[in-house]
């Protein structure tokens, strides 16, 4: 080799490893909406956000950058990044671990009290006056996001939900049922279903098994029979209840539209994301999750509102209940107290002003209507329920929403009795009952009894560890 | 951070072929313990021995000239002259180039390796940190699932050695006896291996579908077959995760089998004619012996590859249905990231430690117990 291509060589990996090196340490968000600066401008204040889910419509991004660039007007010392996010059970904590999350985050309320505990979202009580109604939350739902001291760590942000039933009203009508008039016992669902399935071809009732989300809706389902998957006795001690009479009815129940109805069609592996995805394509004509669902089914999956209609999940006996949840901010503990203060101010602005104030609600409005996204999804009030009336009032001329369509819900949601998920171990829980949907979908031969029983060991194996883990 | 044991022969590897290069560059001449194994795949044992006498007696040699320059540097005053002359030498040249490798391997494989021994035994979520000792093993084996994890990895390992490994030898023994088109051939074999594993998989998730106008089904419907449930059951699913596994895989493997065919002299098959063989015979008494060096790597390999098996599991079937389809690595996954929050990074750890060790464990066996057949 001579000397040119000697030097020529050495430059090549110096280069490369220039390259690999700044690659390790590039922090900066993937799919930003706007593009980092370097955070360092003289008394500027850069603030990574929670965007939209990846594979949004551009419609949505454009709407998101134009309320970036409306906030940052209004806030002159705040440069706000936009990074795209979905809470995953699987990914959350690997993203928490490595540092990947924004500095404004959301998670469901199930992981508040733990975050906090364990010291990875910031202490937020001495700002919560500087909320909408001076923080003047529904306690009901501000409890989540407090810790054991008391204080605030994360605030109500959206998507109060609780689980509604979802169905497809045009395959409805090809099966000769009245859309609307949906079903409102599990055994009208069941007959529904299997006209729709003789009918259409298409699957009548479809039920998400994977990730997690098997545990999840067989609770849902469990809650709305009357029963629980986890009790927690006077002395906080939580045991594993998976054996209980609602959840065998509940599997019982599917086992009949798959086995004996065939009601089911022919996919056993649907997850949150993709259970969506095949309703909206027109191949499923009735799940549940949450009410809140219609947001990514028009943003994800393109979905035509004319086909879509909500009602509630049957309510089987007295103690039948639906199950709810829904989303907090939280901020990143690492973030400086000037973060803090533009968290505070974009949490405000993003996610509650809309409640609190005419003038943002009707500019949301009339921005996201611009952009064709849905105005008017129906949620659970975050402060009190004058002032969500009062909020429904004000964006009324711009709801693009098929509300009509979902009058079976909105008009009886207010007196069901919203039931918490399980307080301890609650992924651990639902991951140890997806098997057993999954084994009653699949196999023909399958016993419920015997599933249930390795569930429960299982889930309360879990649920014991989480404990310990907590008592340390 | 979960060491793998992939993560772990590789660092052994780089080790023993380092010391390998270094004499090889300062000798200027082949590496001798590569001449070594070619001179035994040979025949020639003995020339590789003598060889590598050589090469000690040259390093000898070397390495009293080093000490004597170290001596006079010592005593002389021109301090810095073993540096220059270091440099001269193309020392910072070879730094330069060593270092890309050095902190690619000590990032991504060395300390994560270290790091998943450390975590084996401590109970963290990555804020706070307690040593737990072998707390951590203790969870996996009396884990329910731990048992039918093991019996469907073999059942993959089984299953990928049936399916997988016959057929890019068969693929790679036909191709090589084409004479127009070759090229054709080797790429259309080695697609799938172009293909990002990950689309791979959701391409093949799509054609799975179970409804009977899914792509598979309708394809397999005009010749009267099916519908089947492919990954909505749990006796389908783990041999079709196996299907898309091999026609993923099997381009690399028959790429490497094609060319060692190459290296077959082709003579033997010349004296094999004019004995009378047909292709079949050729193909048994030939091919295959020739073979043999290449196939045993290639046997462990899949071995130790297929016993590591996640992808498939995870993005078809996330381990199921009902589990069928659950592997220790999916399991190791979950226990560090199945939950949330309930993270348990000891577990997933202290399980990787466990299969790492049983494959080097393998692997030695295996070694010991294949050498004098790869070689005879």
């Amino acid at each position: 080799m001579n000397s040119t291509k000697k030097s020529l060589a050495v430059l090549g990996s110096a280069m490369g490893l220039a390259l690999l090196v700044s690659g390790c340490s590039n922090n900066t968000p993937a799919n930003t909406t706007t593009p980092d600066s370097t955070g360092g401008d003289s008394g500027q204040v850069t603030l990574t956000v929670v965007g939209l889910k990846a594979g949004s419509t551009p419609e949505a991004y454009q709407g998101l950058a134009q309320q970036v660039s409306d906030f940052e007007a209004k806030n002159p010392g705040i440069k706000i990044v936009t990074m795209d996010y979905e809470w995953k059970a699987t990914t959350f904590a690997a993203d928490l671990a490595g540092g990947t999350l924004p500095d404004v985050y959301e998670i469901p309320f199930t992981d508040s009290k733990t975050l906090a505990a364990n010291n990875q979202i910031a202490d937020l009580n001495s700002y919560l006056d500087q909320f909408p109604y001076k923080g003047g939350f529904n306690d009901a739902v501000l409890q989540y996001g407090k810790g054991t001291d008391g204080h605030v760590y994360a605030i109500p942000a959206k998507s109060i939900y609780g689980i509604g039933m979802h169905y497809n009203r045009d395959l409805f009508t090809k099966a000769g049922l009245d859309p609307d008039k949906p079903p409102t016992t599990w055994d009208q669902v069941r007959t529904a279903a299997k006209a729709i399935a003789d009918k259409t071809g298409q699957a009548g009732f479809c039920q998400m098994t994977s990730s997690g989300t098997g545990g999840w809706q067989l609770t849902v389902d469990t809650y709305s029979r009357g029963g629980s998957v986890e009790t927690v006795g006077s002395d906080g001690k939580a045991t594993a209840t998976v054996t209980n009479d609602a959840t065998k009815a509940a599997l019982q129940y599917l086992k009949d539209l798959r086995w004996t109805d065939n009601s089911m069609g022919s996919n056993f592996t649907y997850d949150w994301g993709s259970i969506n995805q095949a309703f909206a394509a027109g191949q499923c004509g009735m799940y549940t999750s949450g009410q809140d669902v219609y947001v990514s089914l028009v943003q994800s999956n393109d979905m035509d509102p004319k086909i879509y209609g909500l009602t509630m999940i049957p309510q089987d006996g007295p103690k039948a209940g639906v199950l709810g949840g829904g989303t907090l901010a939280a901020v990143n503990v690492k973030a400086t107290d000037a973060q803090k203060e533009a968290a505070v101010k974009w949490i405000t602005y993003y996610y509650l002003d809309r409640y609190s104030n005419e003038a943002a609600a009707v500019a949301q409005a009339k921005l996201t209507l611009a952009n064709d996204q849905p105005v008017g999804v129906p949620e659970l009030p975050i402060f009190s329920d004058a002032d969500y009336a009062n909020y429904q009032e004000w964006i009324k001329p711009y709801v693009n929403v098929p509300l009509d369509q979902m009058t079976n819900f909105t008009s009886k949601i207010g007196d069901a009795t919203l039931i918490n998920e399980p307080p301890v171990a609650t992924q651990d829980v639902y991951a140890s009952l997806d098997p057993v949907v999954q084994a009653v979908l699949t196999d023909q031969n399958a016993s419920i009894d015997s599933l249930l029983n390795d569930a429960n060991a299982v889930a309360q194996r879990a649920i014991d560890k989480a404990a310990a883990g907590e008592e340390e | 951070m979960i060491a793998t044991a992939s993560d772990t022969s590789e660092p052994r590897s780089a080790a023993e072929g380092s010391p390998d290069r270094s004499t090889g560059a300062q000798s200027g001449g082949p590496t001798p313990r590569g001449s070594t194994r070619a001179g035994a795949d040979h025949g020639g044992v003995r020339s590789g021995s003598a060889e590598r006498g050589r090469v000690r007696a040259r390093s000898t040699r070397r390495g009293a000239k080093l000490a004597a320059g170290s001596r006079s540097k010592a005593t002389s005053s021109r301090g810095g002259s073993g540096l220059t002359r270091w440099v001269q030498r193309g020392g910072l040249t070879t730094v330069v180039f060593a270092l890309p490798l050095i902190i690619i391997f000590g990032v991504f494989s060395w300390y994560p390796i270290v790091r998943s021994f450390v975590m084996a035994f401590q109970k963290t979520n990555l804020v706070t940190t307690k040593w737990v000792g072998w707390e951590n093993f203790a969870w996996v084996l009396t884990d329910p699932d731990l048992p039918k994890a093991l019996m469907n990895t073999g059942y993959f390992l089984l299953l990928a050695l049936l399916i997988g490994f016959p057929i890019p030898l068969i693929g790679a023994v036909l191709m090589s006896e084409v004479k127009k088109m070759k090229g054709l051939f080797t790429i259309l074999a080695y697609l799938p291996v172009v293909i990002p594993p990950v689309v791979s998989v959701l391409l093949w998730k799509f054609f799975y579908d179970g409804r009977p106008e899914g792509v598979f089904n309708t394809l397999l419907g005009y010749i009267g077959l099916g519908p089947f449930p492919w990954l909505n059951d749990k006796h389908w699913a783990m041999p079709s995760l196996v299907l898309e596994a091999t026609w993923a895989g099997a381009g690399a493997t028959v790429i490497i089998y094609l060319a060692a065919l190459i290296s077959v002299p082709a003579e033997l098959y010349e004296a094999a004619e004019l004995d009378g063989a047909g292709i079949w015979k050729k193909i048994w008494h030939v091919t295959l012996p020739q073979l043999r060096g290449v196939l045993f790597i290639t046997f462990i390999l899949q071995i130790i590859s297929t016993a590591q098996v996640f992808l498939e599991p995870y993005l078809f079937t996330g381990g199921g249905p009902n589990k069928a389809t659950l592997t220790i690595l999916l399991m190791i996954y979950n226990y560090a990231f199945g939950a949330s929050l309930g993270s348990d990074y000891g577990s997933a750890t202290a399980l990787s430690v466990m299969l790492a060790i049983v494959l080097a464990i393998f692997s030695l066996i295996y070694f010991r117990l294949t050498k004098s057949w790869s070689k005879s």
